[in-house]
């Protein structure tokens, strides 16, 4: 069973500020992860190729430093690594980038399970993998906690708000992992030395890729940001309770007595 | 890859969520929330009604807003599925030629939504927390943090129909009903077959608890990334039953595993409206502010002078929660036997 995991780098923290005078933004981190949420994924495609054999491929659309990401899940185990990069993506919202990773995964053809992320740390949006199975007429199944695949039949088990469901399908499917799946693997060091020695990381461009030139980058996104502002909200005066601990937490206790909150 | 004739597009469209035959309340506040917007441009709300013995709900979604209910009504659609679900939305979709659709950002919402948004080819904002026109451009926009601190974005989609966003429930108000508005019924075939079915639903579990959800909460004790650990977490979960309050927080301790993902507050989690909220070491960045800002009583305990929170707190204790909220405990737990000794006076 050949299993292809679409992972994204991320900032590490968000704290990326705003510079009201240039009107650009400061990233005040340099470094980018392996988005958090896609180490669950990729550990369900370990376990997964643990039970029923096969392939699997780390993909990523991102800037060449995207690349350690990729390295990081080759060193966790993934077998191959692509990377789609070009100056011609940037600025993609989730709709150009889920097309371009549907161009790609149309030129690896062999596969049988398309594993993602619930969601991303830096966007959140969720909307990647839905998107993809979309544009690549695949089912999906999103947020599973629990997988079960037996030879061509699918099952998840789905989290909601309020409990969960058990969905069904056949192979080929595009699910999205939560967090609870897995407590994802940390790779050890060497391993990931070998990976960066041993394993290649394939870059595919723009021209690569083929499809519509019209649907990739800034060009293909049918969202825009217009307006980027900074926005404090403030409520009002606010009154410091200062000194010893005894002292504030008694004051604070007061206070919420006082307004029947005790 | 612009939607053609766009001008063609009128009117708005509120996806209805529904569960064991009624609205889910998002559903409502988007109706709400949509008839304002439609009024700006002066157009119609189309509700979208889908599932299986659901038609009772809707002169209700006429009374929350909607002038016109598309239903579809047929055992197929008795349980949500991606596939099926998109399906009957884009015919309608592709036939009504709305220029707005609002989605709530629920599980399924948001399992929909960006199934919808390919299949048509437009852009769909997740997670809004804000909504308005642009009359003079006839365009939705979209409102909502964007990465750091205190940023915001307003986020627009000019060129592609339907203008597609998702909002969480509980960020816009529920409007009150008024049982005077009337609206049309729409009752639409739906041309699909089981067999040609992908997804099958074998079981939904709901779980039933009765312990009063964040959401709902009188009093919320919000937990934040300067409470240290889980030891500095079990110290708030004894404060929080100290004071009778729900346990909330930050998206980084839910990430660090200490605490559930239905505990985080905020853009990409719940909203609540309590009347009390105690933030432990919370910094009050906005993609947590945009969940619980409008909490009646705010109080702040934080080292650092300068965080976020302090500008829309009403009480601030500038301090270490690990020195503060013993003291707070043992008070609490003091003042509790000296009132119950005082009623055994009596
Ligand atoms: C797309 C997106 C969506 C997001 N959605 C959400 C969301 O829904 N909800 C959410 O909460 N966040 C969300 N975030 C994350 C958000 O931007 C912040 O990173 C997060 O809210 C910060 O959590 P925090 O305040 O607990 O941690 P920090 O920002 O690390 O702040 C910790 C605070 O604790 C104080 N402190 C440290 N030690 C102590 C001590 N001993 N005693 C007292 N105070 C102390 C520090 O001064 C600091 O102010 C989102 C981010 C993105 C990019
Ligand atoms: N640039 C990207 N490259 C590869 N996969 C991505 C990319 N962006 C998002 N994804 C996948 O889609 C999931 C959801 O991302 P998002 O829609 O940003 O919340 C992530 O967890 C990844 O699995």
């Amino acid at each position: 069973m050949d299993i292809v995991v679409c992972i994204k780098q991320v900032p590490e923290t968000n704290d990326i500020g705003w510079d009201p005078k240039t009107g650009t933004l400061i990233r005040e981190s340099t470094g980018g992860i392996l988005n958090p949420n896609d180490k669950n994924a990729i550990e369900a495609a370990l376990q997964l190729r643990e039970k029923h054999g096969g392939l699997i491929t780390a993909i990523s659309m991102g800037p060449p430093q995207a690349e350690d990401a990729l390295r990081e899940a080759l060193g966790m185990g993934a077998d191959k690594a692509i990377l789609l990069s070009d100056r011609q993506f940037a600025g993609a919202d989730t709709l150009s980038t889920s097309y371009a990773l549907s161009l790609a995964l149309k030129k690896i053809v062999r596969f049988d399970l398309i594993l993602c992320g619930k969601e991303s740390s830096d966007g959140m949006t969720a909307q990647v993998g839905p998107q993809l199975a979309e544009l690549l007429n695949l089912p999906q199944l999103t947020n599973a906690t629990e997988i079960i695949i037996n030879s061509n039949s699918v099952r998840i088990k789905q989290k909601l708000e309020d409990g969960f469901r058990i969905l069904k399908t056949h192979l080929p499917v595009l699910i999205t992992v939560e967090r609870e799946m897995n407590q994802p693997r940390i790779p050890p060091m060497d391993s990931i030395m070998e990976a960066y020695r041993e394993k290649d990381v394939l870059v595919w461009s723009v021209g690569n890729l083929g499809g519509d030139k019209e649907r990739i980058g800034l060009k293909g996104s049918p969202t825009q940001s217009r307006k980027v502002y900074t926005k404090i909200v403030k409520k009002g005066e606010i009154t410091l309770l200062e000194g010893e601990p005894d002292k504030v937490a008694r004051e604070l206790i007061q206070i919420l007595k006082q307004r029947d909150l005790l | 890859m612009s939607t053609d004739n766009l001008e063609e597009y009128n009117g708005l469209c509120v996806f209805i969520e529904q569960g064991d035959g009624k609205p889910v309340r998002i559903s409502l506040e988007l109706l709400g929330e949509g008839r304002t917007l439609a009024d700006k441009l002066s157009v119609d709300v189309t509700a979208i009604l889908i599932g299986e013995n659901v038609s009772g709900i809707a002169q209700e979604l006429i009374y929350y807003g909607a002038d016109r209910i598309i239903i579809a009504d047929d055992p197929i659609a008795k349980d949500y599925r991606t596939e099926v679900y998109t399906d009957i939305i884009v015919e309608q979709i592709l036939k009504e030629k709305p220029e707005i659709l609002l989605i709530g950002a629920t599980c399924i919402g948001r399992d929909l939504a960006p199934r919808l948004s390919a299949r048509l080819n437009t852009g769909c904002t997740a997670d809004c927390t804000e909504l308005d026109i642009d009359t003079e451009m006839r365009l939705i926009v979209a409102i909502k943090p964007f990465f750091g601190r205190n940023l915001m974005a307003d986020i627009i989609c000019p060129f592609n129909r339907p203008q597609m966003v998702t909002v969480r429930p509980g960020v816009m108000e529920l409007k009150a009903q008024d049982s005077e508005r009337k609206g049309e019924l729409i009752y639409i075939d739906i041309n699909l077959k089981e067999e040609d079915t992908r997804v099958k639903v074998l079981d939904t579990v709901r779980s039933t608890s009765d312990a009063v959800s964040l959401d709902e909460a009188d009093k919320v004790v919000a937990v934040g990334m300067g409470v240290g650990n889980q030891e500095g977490f079990e110290m708030l979960k004894e404060l929080a039953d100290l004071l009778g309050a729900q346990i909330g927080a930050t998206s980084l301790p839910v990430d660090a595993g200490w605490i559930s993902e239905d505990k985080k507050i905020g853009q990409t989690g719940k909203t609540i409206r309590p009347r009390l909220y105690i933030g432990c070491g919370v910094s009050g960045a906005i993609q947590h502010s945009a969940g619980m800002i409008n909490s009646e009583l705010i109080v702040a305990i934080n080292t650092n002078p300068k965080a976020d929170i302090f500008n829309f707190a009403d009480y601030g204790i500038i301090g270490d929660v690990s020195k503060i909220v013993p003291v707070l405990i043992k008070e609490l737990k003091y003042s509790a036997t000296k009132s119950l000794r005082h009623k055994e006076k009596k």
